[in-house]
């Protein structure tokens, strides 16, 4: 199962009508839902949108590599892949046969902050799904053993080669959360983990973590779709209720994260062309800052017209990509701005060439349709987000960030309220407060030899 | 969308029920009965300019989804200018009408509309996903980007410049490297599949803006072409204002069109290491020229391939990941297209183990032309066939499936049809599947990996003739 990186949260945000000029505003989007806690402390969103007969149970525990300790990094994820393996009334291997059989699709994925899992099914099959989610979360060590662990750890060793060690630029991003988080701070250590560590993890280690992290009073269930509440609550008592109570789980308290120099770093990798990573400290996740900062990101970098394309991949083709984004995260966040240089051209021109576009904003707001451009993008993706219920970044899945962040299941529209709330100033000081240059990482990519 | 609704409501009363008693685990609990699919009604017309088109209504959210499909693609591209369609398509948003490419982009970006343009080796198509009540003001941009683009010469430099780079990057990833030099080994230099849709240096390099215009104004017609339109059509003005838009594509006659000749198998096993001197992983391709999409045997491939490689628990996959741990994970492909595409077996494996998993691909391959088993065939079918109602639930999903009926001239019976006909599969038709469209004695094996480490045990294998290549080769 595959781990993945969190997105640039404004994938996943909503916006609104500042952009419709003229037009008419549309209708809000609700996504009515009922909730409701178990004795056990397991946190229950239902959410009825039957426009395909598909249910969609995504499951979220509380816990990512944030939680690991020194030594047992990349753990969060190798557990995670344990989760398909058998449970006390699950075979190995029948997890996901009796899934496919069943017409489903499911899958799971670990960052810093949290674990997920989901099941979209058919509708037919909903309490196959809650059988097996149940089983996992109540009976996982009844069918996990040393064998199991060293399977998974040669899985997740060639996930790593694959998604990093043999990527081009792949090693990169892991040396960036390095240098930006100072050591012991739980974002300086890679999600899929040290080679080394991934060899030390041993059976104790999954039984210790299941008990701690894997309790119902630290998750949180979504099932969005096809569904009836009535019957659908009854389900999950049916299924879920037996099953114990955890411990309560403290919450991560991490050392302080400044830079307070720049962080210069050159690496030398298997590519053609040098690539250029500039990285700032900023706001954590729907704090102060955060939407703004999104704001900045697409500003700079969105579209054929944004300021960063224009000028280093359109007009001077100094660059063949360019990439910002605010890269959320629970316990802060980080700022990045990504490059590669043209052949024949240097990640020094392309610096030269950011800072240049960063202090012209740093002086002057935005134009307002650069503004405007940005949140009308920005509510189009709030409406196509609409129509999943399932997968990554489906609405159950959404549901399940927004209950995590604090602010209930339904936050939809406080998360628009965000956005809308921006004006062409506050894009201009957060890039003032949070882009300093005296502050940050830069990193480049330089091949290991001339092409 | 609504017009997909179904009452599954009552399946669940035997569940409220149940859930007065206990949870019982000792076996999982049996499933109700299966869900029906059912299908939105598709409003067929066609322009007097000879534009197919078809709407589907569905008001779930306020969006519409557009899709212009040109029945022409990289299969169509004149011999020696491999790369031409997929370049053209590019360059349709880069200047068209009076509006340059940023002038362009500033438009449908600012109405919140996705406006893009693709190619692929059987046609191309110009995309519209925009906000119902933004439909009006972005129709004018999307037929000036179809009809009347400018091909300016700058920009097609720019492009050019881009793509050439793209080339030379895909050159750094052994996973982008395997599968274009696997396709050349199986299609030779010559055949139109053997060289990517996006053409190579040699041709990226020589083409000229006259030959964009010639391919456009050749293939880009509305006799040529069929409109899709998905949404909220209503709340988007209804289709007056779509007709209008259309209506003034006036390009007239019909192309004349060469389909893509039979791929010739080649004889015997031929294996191919492009070195990539450090490589972690050994990305493989093994496989051979497939079937068209107009295969008598669709069914039957489409069940075959499932266990074979194409789910989790497919035998590729469970082999070499799960089993073994050689790789994060393994699959095959029927690439099917107009003409007969590749089938390929892939994985990305630990470069210590590549050989060890060469002998599980082969062993696969083996044993999947044996009868499979009810239990494996029976998985194989519900996989396909009850996730099939769940792959029209966004409005682009249900356009693309579309796009499929229309490219593949399948027809509007399909879509109902489809759980059955998977459904009727027999472990014999499998097995006849298999053995005609997998033979092992007619196979390439490409491997992009580091040719020092893994060269001894590859060829220890005696699979066939061994021949290193360089990255060069493989991606020219």
């Amino acid at each position: 199962m595959p781990h993945v990186r969190p997105l640039a949260s404004l994938v996943l945000a909503t916006g609104c009508a500042l952009a419709a000029g003229a037009q008419p505003s549309q209708a809000p989007l609700e996504v009515p839902f009922r909730q409701f806690e178990l004795e056990n402390g397991l946190n229950v969103i239902l959410h009825r949108d039957a426009s395909v007969p598909v249910v969609a149970v995504n499951v979220w525990y509380h816990v990512g590599s944030a939680n690991e300790r020194e030594g047992r990094t990349g753990f969060a994820h190798l557990f995670e892949h344990l989760m398909f393996e058998g449970s006390r009334n699950v075979p190995e291997g029948a997890f996901d046969t009796l899934l496919e059989a069943a017409g489903g699709n499911n899958n799971g994925s670990t960052t810093s902050d949290r674990t997920n899992y989901f099941i979209d099914i058919p509708a037919n099959a909903l309490e196959l799904a809650l059988f097996l989610e149940s089983d996992r979360m109540g009976y996982l060590l009844d069918a996990t053993s040393p064998t199991l662990v060293d399977g998974q750890r040669d899985v997740v060793k060639n996930e790593r080669r694959q998604s990093y060690e043999n990527r081009p630029y792949g090693m990169a991003e892991l040396t960036l959360d390095e240098r930006l988080w100072p050591a012991g701070h739980p974002y300086h250590w890679p999600t899929i983990g040290y080679m080394e560590d991934l060899t030390a993890a041993s059976y104790q280690d999954v039984v210790d973590f299941f008990k701690l992290y894997y309790a119902p009073n630290n998750a949180s269930l979504v099932i969005a779709g096809d569904i009836d509440y009535d019957a659908t609550q009854a389900l999950v008592e049916k299924w879920f209720t037996e099953i114990p109570r955890g411990a309560d789980v403290a919450p991560v308290a991490p050392p302080a994260a400044q830079l307070t120099h720049v962080e210069r770093v050159t690496m030398k990798d298997r590519v053609r062309l040098p690539r250029l990573y500039l990285a700032w400290l900023t706001p954590r996740h729907f704090g102060p800052g955060d939407a703004a900062l999104d704001l900045v990101a697409s500003v700079l970098a969105d579209g054929k017209n944004s300021r960063l394309y224009k000028r280093l991949v359109y007009d001077m083709q100094i660059a063949q990509d360019v990439t910002a984004y605010q890269a959320s995260a629970a316990l802060g966040s980080s700022f990045q701005i990504v490059a590669t240089a043209r052949p024949g051209h240097t990640a020094a021109e392309l610096q030269a060439a950011i800072d240049e576009e960063i202090e012209r904003l740093k002086r002057e707001p935005p134009d307002t349709r650069e503004v405007e451009r940005a949140l009308n993008q920005i509510e189009a993706s709030f409406y196509r987000q609409m129509e999943s219920v399932g997968g990554f970044g489906g609405k159950a899945d959404q549901l399940n960030a927004y209950f995590t962040a604090g602010g209930g299941p339904d936050f939809f529209a406080e998360d628009l309220a965000r956005y809308e709330a921006l004006s062409p100033s506050d894009v201009q000081s957060a890039a003032l407060q949070w882009l300093p240059p005296a502050r940050r990482v830069e990193l480049v990519v330089e091949p290991e030899s001339a092409p | 969308m609504s017009s997909l609704r179904l009452a599954a409501l009552v399946l669940l009363f035997p569940a409220v029920l149940a859930a007065q008693q206990p949870a019982n685990r000792t076996q999982p609990p049996s499933l109700g009965p299966a869900v029906s699919l059912s299908l939105p009604r598709i409003e067929e017309r066609r322009l007097a300019n000879g534009l197919k088109v078809w709407l589907v209504e569905s008001s779930e959210v306020p969006l519409v989804q557009l899709n212009l499909v040109v029945h022409a693609g990289s299969g169509d591209d004149p011999e020696g200018e491999f790369g031409l369609a997929t370049l053209t398509a590019a360059m349709l948003d880069e200047g068209a009408g009076a509006r340059s490419a940023l002038e362009i982009a500033d438009a449908a970006e600012f109405l919140g509309a996705d406006l893009s343009t693709a190619s692929s080796f059987d046609a191309s198509a110009v995309r519209l996903n925009v906000p119902a009540r933004a439909l009006a003001d972005a129709l004018p941009i999307m037929l000036d980007v179809l009809a009347k683009p400018t091909f300016p010469a700058e920009e097609l430099e720019r492009l050019r410049q881009e793509r050439l780079t793209a080339l030379l990057q895909a050159r750094d990833d052994p996973a982008a490297v395997a599968t274009p030099a696997f396709t050349r080994v199986v299609y030779g230099n010559e055949h139109r599949y053997g060289t990517s849709a996006v053409g190579t240096t040699a041709t990226l390099t020589a083409f000229s803006t006259a030959q964009l215009r010639e391919f456009h104004a050749a293939m880009y017609r509305p006799s040529n072409a069929t409109l899709i339109v998905v949404g909220d059509i209503a709340g988007a003005g209804g289709f007056t204002p779509i007709e209008s838009a259309f209506a003034a594509w006036t390009a007239r006659g019909a192309p004349a069109k060469k389909p893509v000749a039979a791929a010739e198998m080649r004889d015997g096993v031929q294996v191919v290491i492009v070195d990539m001197p450090g490589a972690e992983q050994s990305q493989i391709r093994i496989g051979a020229v497939g079937v068209a999409r107009s295969a008598p045997d669709y069914f039957a491939l489409q069940v075959l391939n499932t266990v074979l490689g194409g789910s989790f628990t497919s035998r590729l996959n469970q082999n070499l990941r799960e089993e073994h741990g050689y790789a994060y994970g393994a699959s095959s492909r029927f690439d099917m297209r107009l003409s007969a595409g590749p089938f390929a077996a892939a994985a990305g494996v630990q470069t210590d183990k590549t050989a060890e998993s060469l002998t599980e691909f082969f062993n696969e391959l083996t044993a999947i032309r044996e009868p499979l088993d009810a239990d494996e065939l029976g998985k194989a079918k519900n996989f396909l066939a009850l996730r099939f109602p769940g792959s029209f639930e966004t409005i682009e999903d249900l356009a693309g499936r579309l796009e499929e009926l229309a490219v593949y001239d399948l027809p509007q019976r399909y879509f109902a049809d489809y759980m059955a006909n998977i459904s009727a599969v027999t472990a014999a038709e499998v097995q006849r599947a298999a053995e005609a469209h997998i033979r092992l004695d007619d196979l390439a094996v490409v491997i992009a990996g580091d040719a020092d480490r893994i060269g001894p045990a590859v060829r220890a294998l005696e699979l066939g003739p061994v021949r290193v290549i360089g990255v060069e080769e493989a991606v020219p």
